[in-house]
């Protein structure tokens, strides 16, 4: 098994991308809406990352 | 102002929903398969192995039931239920020897919580699975 040595980054990137899809999958009621929710979602998932490490980077001095 | 009380349906009979809701925790995106829904489980499927996946070759942890203090029963046997609900990826995973020991650094501790969520994902994609087979959803 190969190993994989990623940053913090690329992690939290694989991490929503994956949880995104499944949300956008098993809630809602229709493709349209599932694609719409896992996108908005994964949206989310990106602006939290980018707002905390900004946050924290700020916090850090 | 009233809040509606929301109706209670009765449990539809066992085997109705139960091949599906098992197929779903063995194999990822399973029971939506046997529901034939193939495009979602295929999109389960993808989503849940491919964390499962990241999280062995990022040589994450497996869990253990523990028990001790509260918070460590919690941790353990919470992570340890997470990690079975992967099914036959944790399965395998732990007949073909993974073994991992639980070591510091970023990228382990990333490994470790992708394999947990790879099961809570699947558990997810579960009661999905559910819902459709017990037409509580289309």
């Amino acid at each position: 098994m190969p190993k994989m040595n990623l940053s913090h980054f690329e992690a939290a990137f694989l991490f929503s991308l994956f949880t995104s899809v499944v949300l956008g999958v098993v809630t809602k009621t229709n493709d349209r809406e599932r694609l719409h929710y896992g996108v908005y979602v994964f949206v989310c998932f990106l602006l939290a990352l980018f707002g905390l490490g900004w946050l924290m980077y700020l916090g850090h001095g | 102002m009233a809040k509606e009380k929301e109706e209670k349906r009765p449990l539809p009979p066992v085997g109705s929903w139960a091949p599906a809701v098992v197929l779903g925790w063995l194999v990822p995106g399973g029971g939506h398969f046997y529901l034939k829904r193939t495009g979602r489980g295929l999109l389960l499927l993808l989503a849940v192995a491919g964390m499962f996946l990241c999280g062995l070759m990022m040589r994450g942890a497996m869990f253990h039931p523990q028990t001790g203090d509260l918070l460590t029963t919690l941790i353990n046997t919470g992570g340890f239920v997470g990690d079975i609900c992967s099914g036959v990826l944790y399965l395998f995973s732990v007949w073909l020897g993974y073994n991992q020991p639980d070591m510091a650094g970023a990228v382990h501790d990333y490994g470790t919580k992708f394999l947990v969520t790879a099961g809570l994902l699947n558990v997810l994609a579960m009661v999905d699975a559910f819902e459709i087979a017990a037409g509580r959803k289309d």
